[in-house]
C-alpha cells in the first residue's frame, strides 16, 4: 500500500505532462519519453559533469551555511525572548521581500561567480530555517527545563539530552523547507552570475529556446528535489511519530 | 415513583443496541458497547454512570444519532433514528465545544440562525438564555476570553435554545471544581422543571448521578451494558442541599458497590471475589 | 511588546546608520551600494517623476491578481482535497517537494499557454503563491476537533455547509497564515519573473538599470587599466 501512492503519483504526473504535450506541442514541451531519451544523452555526455559538480557544490556550500547561520539565529531568538519579539518581525520582512531584486546587489557585493551563487543560496535559506527553530524552541514545554534542574543536569546537558531532542522534529522541518529554497536561490543565482552549474544552462537554453535542454535539466532537478526532499520527510515524520 | 413511571410513556429508547467499532490503523475492531436496552420516559432525568472506557459516550451517540448501532434500533418520539440527529433532541459534550470565532451571543444564536429565525425571535430568545445562565454581560466577549465553566454554559445555552424535547448530556461538568459542579447541578435542576424536557446524564461521578437523576442506571466494564438501573425516589423540587440527606448516603454507598469491581475491571484488574 | 518594538526600531536605525558611514566613509563603495539617504532620496524623486509610475502599476496590478487568484483557489481546492483522503496522500509528496521545483524553468510553457502579455508573469506569482494557501487550509482543517463536527451534525448541517459554517471559519487563523505566506510569494512570482524575462513591470526596470550599470562600471574598469 505504502509504495503503490508515489507510484501513482508519478504515473499521475506522467500522464499529465503526455498529455499537456499533445495539447501545446513541440514549442513549448518535450514529451515524456524524448525527456528522458535526451537527459540519458546528457548524463553520458563528459561535458555536463562539470556543471553538476558545480551546482551540487555550490549549492552544498551554501546549505552548509544557511544550517549552521540558520541555527544560530533560530536558537538565539527563541532561547532569549526579548531578542526573538525584536527580532521576529525582522526575519519575516526579509522572507517576503523578492530576493531576485538584491540579486544585482549581492552579486556587487561578493563579486560573480561561485561566491554569488552560494550567497544566493544561503540568504533564502537562513530565514526558514531560523524561523522554524525559534519556533522549536519557544514550543517546548517548560516544564522540560525545570525536568532537567529537578535532575540535577548541567544546563549544557539539559540542551542536549532533553531540550534538543524535543525540538527536534521542528528544527528538521524547518531544515527541509530551507533545503528547498537553499536549492532553488542556488540555481537563481547561476542563472545570472554565472558561466557555469545547471541553472546557467537553463538560462542560456531558455534565451535559446531550446526546449530540450530546458526540460532534460529541469528533469534532473526535480529528480534531485524529490529524492532529497523524500528522505528529509521520512526523518519527519519518524520523529513527529517518536514524539 | 415506581407506580407512577409505569404509567409515563416512552420517549426514546435503544432496542438491543450494540456498538462495534470497525478495525483502523492497525487495531483490532473493539466492541465497545451492548447489547443493551434502555426506555427514557417522558419528563425524567436520568443518569448514566459507568467506569471511563465503558461506552458511555458511545451510548449518548447513538441515541442522538450521531454514529449508527451495529445492530438494534434506537428510536425517539416512536421514530426510528436514521443518519440524522433528529429534531427536538439536543446535545451538548464533554469537551468545549464553543465556536472559538463567535461571540457569546452569535455562538447561542447558531442554530436559531441555522433554523431561519427571523432576526427578533432571534434576539429575543438569546436574551432570555444570557438571562437564565448569568451570561448576560458576557453577550459581546469571545470564548476564549472565558472561564471553562462559562464556555460550558455557552454551549449549554446554545443547545436549550432549541427548546429540544430531548436533552442528551456527555459529562458536561467534568472540567469543574467540584462547588462549581453542585452549583451548575442545581442550575440543571432548574432548568429541566422549566422546560419539562427528558434528560439523560452521561456522567463519571457517582454522587452527580445520584443528587440529579430520578433513575441512575448503572453501566459495566466494557462492552458497556446496564447492570442495575436505581430508582433514587428524589421529589422533583430536590437541590443540591439533598447531598446532606442519609438517603443520599445510602444510593451513594449501593451504586459504588455495584461500580467497584467494574472500576478495577476497566483498569486492567481481576475481578475480585466479593 | 511595547518595549520590544522601540527596541526594533533602534536595532534598525542603528543598522541603516552604520551603512550609511560605511557608505559615506568609503569602505564600500559606492559601485557596489549607494549610501541609504541616497537610496531613499532618490525613490522620492522617481516616484515624484512618474517615470516608472507605468512599471509600478503594472507590477501592483498583477501581483494583485495574483494574490486574488491564489487566495481563491486555494482555499477551494484546499477544502475539496480535504474530503478526499486519497487524493490528497496520494499528492503530499507532491506538495512537499513543490517549492524545490524552480518555477521560472517552466517560463517558456506558460509562455506558450498564456502568450506574451503579463499573464505568464502572473502565473508565476500564482503558481508560486497557490500552495501555500492549500497548504495551510489543509492544515487548518485537520484541526477542527472533532467535537465541533458533532456539534455542526447536530444543527443538522452537513457537507458544503458544514465546510463553510464551522470548519473554515475554524481554520481561518490557519488560512490567513496561508494569505500572508501567498501575498509575499505574489510578489516573489511576479517581480522575479519581470526580472528574468519580461519588458516591463518593476523587475524588468531592476534588471535593466543593472544591465545599464554594470556596462558603464566595466568601462570604466577597463579604461583604469
Ligand atoms: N471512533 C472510535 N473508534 C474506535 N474506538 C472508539 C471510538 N470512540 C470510542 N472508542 C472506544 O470505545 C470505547 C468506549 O468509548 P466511549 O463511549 O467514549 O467511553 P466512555 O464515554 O464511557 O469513556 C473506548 O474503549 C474507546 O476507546
Ligand atoms: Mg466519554
Amino acid at each position: 500500500m505504502k509504495w503503490r501512492d508515489p507510484l501513482a503519483l508519478i504515473a499521475i504526473l506522467l500522464l499529465l505532462w503526455q498529455a499537456m504535450y499533445w495539447v501545446v506541442g513541440d514549442v513549448a514541451l518535450t514529451s515524456p519519453v524524448s525527456t528522458f531519451r535526451s537527459l540519458a544523452v546528457m548524463l553520458a555526455d563528459p561535458r555536463f559533469w562539470p556543471h553538476v559538480n558545480e551546482t551540487l557544490l555550490a549549492f552544498a556550500q551554501g546549505f552548509a551555511i544557511a544550517v549552521v547561520i540558520g541555527l544560530g539565529i533560530g536558537f538565539l531568538l527563541g532561547a532569549h525572548s526579548m531578542t526573538g519579539e525584536v527580532g521576529e518581525p525582522i526575519l519575516v520582512a526579509l522572507y517576503s521581500i523578492p530576493k531576485v531584486t538584491l540579486y544585482p546587489i549581492i552579486l556587487l557585493i561578493v563579486g560573480i561567480g561561485m561566491p554569488a551563487k552560494v550567497a544566493f543560496g544561503a540568504i533564502q535559506g537562513i530565514v526558514p530555517i531560523a524561523l522554524f527553530a525559534m519556533n522549536s524552541i519557544r514550543n517546548l514545554n517548560p516544564v522540560f527545563a525545570r525536568t532537567g534542574r529537578v535532575l540535577r543536569l548541567s544546563p549544557l546537558a539539559s540542551a542536549q539530552r532533553i531540550l534538543l531532542p524535543a525540538a527536534l522534529p521542528e528544527i528538521v522541518a524547518g531544515i527541509r523547507v530551507g533545503f528547498s529554497l537553499t536549492l532553488v536561490g542556488t540555481l537563481l543565482g547561476e542563472m545570472f552570475g554565472s558561466q557555469r552549474g545547471l541553472g546557467y544552462l537553463l538560462i542560456q537554453a531558455m534565451n535559446l529556446h531550446n526546449m530540450r535542454t530546458i526540460m532534460s535539466v529541469t528533469l534532473l532537478l526535480v529528480i534531485f528535489a524529490a529524492s532529497v526532499n523524500a528522505v528529509l520527510l521520512a526523518i519527519d515524520r519518524r520523529l513527529r511519530a517518536r514524539a | 415513583m415506581k407506580a407512577e413511571a409505569g404509567t409515563r410513556s416512552v420517549h426514546a429508547s435503544l432496542r438491543d443496541v450494540t456498538r462495534i467499532y470497525p478495525p483502523r490503523a492497525g487495531r483490532p475492531e473493539l466492541h465497545a458497547l451492548g447489547p443493551l436496552s434502555l426506555d427514557l420516559y417522558r419528563g425524567e432525568f436520568f443518569a448514566v454512570v459507568g467506569p471511563s472506557g465503558c461506552g458511555k459516550s458511545t451510548l449518548l451517540e447513538v441515541m442522538a444519532g450521531l454514529v449508527a448501532p451495529s445492530a438494534g434500533a434506537a428510536s425517539f418520539e416512536g421514530r426510528p433514528i436514521a443518519g440524522r440527529v433528529p429534531d427536538g433532541i439536543g446535545v451538548v459534550f464533554q469537551e468545549d465545544a464553543s465556536f472559538p470565532w463567535l461571540s457569546v451571543f452569535d455562538n447561542i444564536a447558531f442554530g436559531l440562525r441555522e433554523a431561519g429565525k427571523s432576526a427578533d425571535d432571534v434576539r429575543a430568545s438569546v436574551d432570555y438564555a444570557l438571562e437564565f445562565m448569568g451570561l448576560k454581560e458576557f453577550a459581546t466577549a469571545y470564548p476564549a476570553q472565558l472561564s471553562g465553566g462559562m464556555r460550558q454554559r455557552v454551549c449549554i445555552a446554545r443547545t436549550l435554545v432549541l427548546k429540544p424535547r430531548l436533552i442528551l448530556l456527555d459529562e458536561p461538568f467534568g472540567a469543574l471544581d467540584q462547588q462549581t459542579r453542585l452549583l451548575m447541578g442545581d442550575e440543571l435542576l432548574r432548568l429541566w422543571r422549566e422546560t419539562g424536557a427528558t434528560v439523560l446524564l452521561i456522567t463519571h461521578a457517582i454522587d452527580e448521578a445520584a443528587m440529579l437523576a430520578d433513575r441512575v442506571g448503572v453501566m459495566s466494564a466494557r462492552p458497556g451494558n446496564f447492570l442495575e438501573i436505581v430508582d433514587t425516589g428524589w421529589p422533583s423540587g430536590r437541590d443540591s442541599t439533598i447531598v446532606t440527606e442519609a438517603r443520599f448516603g445510602l444510593l451513594t454507598g449501593q451504586i459504588w458497590k455495584k461500580l467497584r469491581s467494574e472500576s478495577l475491571r476497566s483498569l486492567g484488574h481481576a475481578a475480585p471475589a466479593s | 511588546m511595547k518595549r520590544a518594538g522601540i527596541i526594533r526600531m533602534v536595532v534598525i536605525l542603528v543598522a541603516v546608520g552604520a551603512l550609511e558611514f560605511l557608505c559615506r566613509t568609503g569602505v564600500i563603495s559606492s559601485f557596489v551600494m549607494p549610501a541609504p539617504s541616497t537610496i531613499i532620496y532618490s525613490t522620492v524623486q522617481i516616484l515624484a517623476s512618474g517615470r516608472f509610475a507605468a512599471d509600478i502599476w503594472v507590477t501592483l496590478r498583477n501581483v494583485c491578481i495574483s494574490i486574488v487568484a491564489a487566495m481563491v483557489s486555494g482555499v477551494i481546492v484546499g477544502t475539496i482535497l480535504h474530503r478526499l483522503p486519497t487524493a490528497r496522500r496520494i499528492l503530499d509528496p507532491l506538495f512537499a517537494t513543490y517549492y524545490a521545483i524552480p518555477v521560472y524553468a517552466f517560463y517558456p510553457l506558460l509562455m506558450v499557454i498564456f502568450g506574451l502579455g503579463d499573464l505568464p508573469q502572473i502565473a508565476v506569482g500564482f503558481l508560486l503563491a497557490l500552495m501555500a494557501v492549500i497548504i495551510n487550509t489543509l492544515n487548518g482543517l485537520d484541526r477542527v476537533p472533532r467535537v465541533l463536527v458533532k456539534v455542526a451534525r447536530m444543527h443538522r448541517l452537513s457537507g458544503w455547509a458544514m465546510d463553510r459554517k464551522v470548519r473554515l471559519p475554524f481554520a481561518a487563523p490557519y488560512v490567513f497564515t496561508g494569505f500572508k505566506l501567498c501575498v509575499a510569494y505574489s510578489f516573489v512570482g511576479v517581480i522575479g519573473a519581470e526580472f528574468i524575462t519580461s519588458s516591463r513591470g518593476i523587475g524588468y526596470e531592476i534588471s535593466y538599470a543593472y544591465n545599464n550599470f554594470d556596462r558603464e562600471r566595466r568601462l570604466l574598469a577597463r579604461r583604469r587599466t
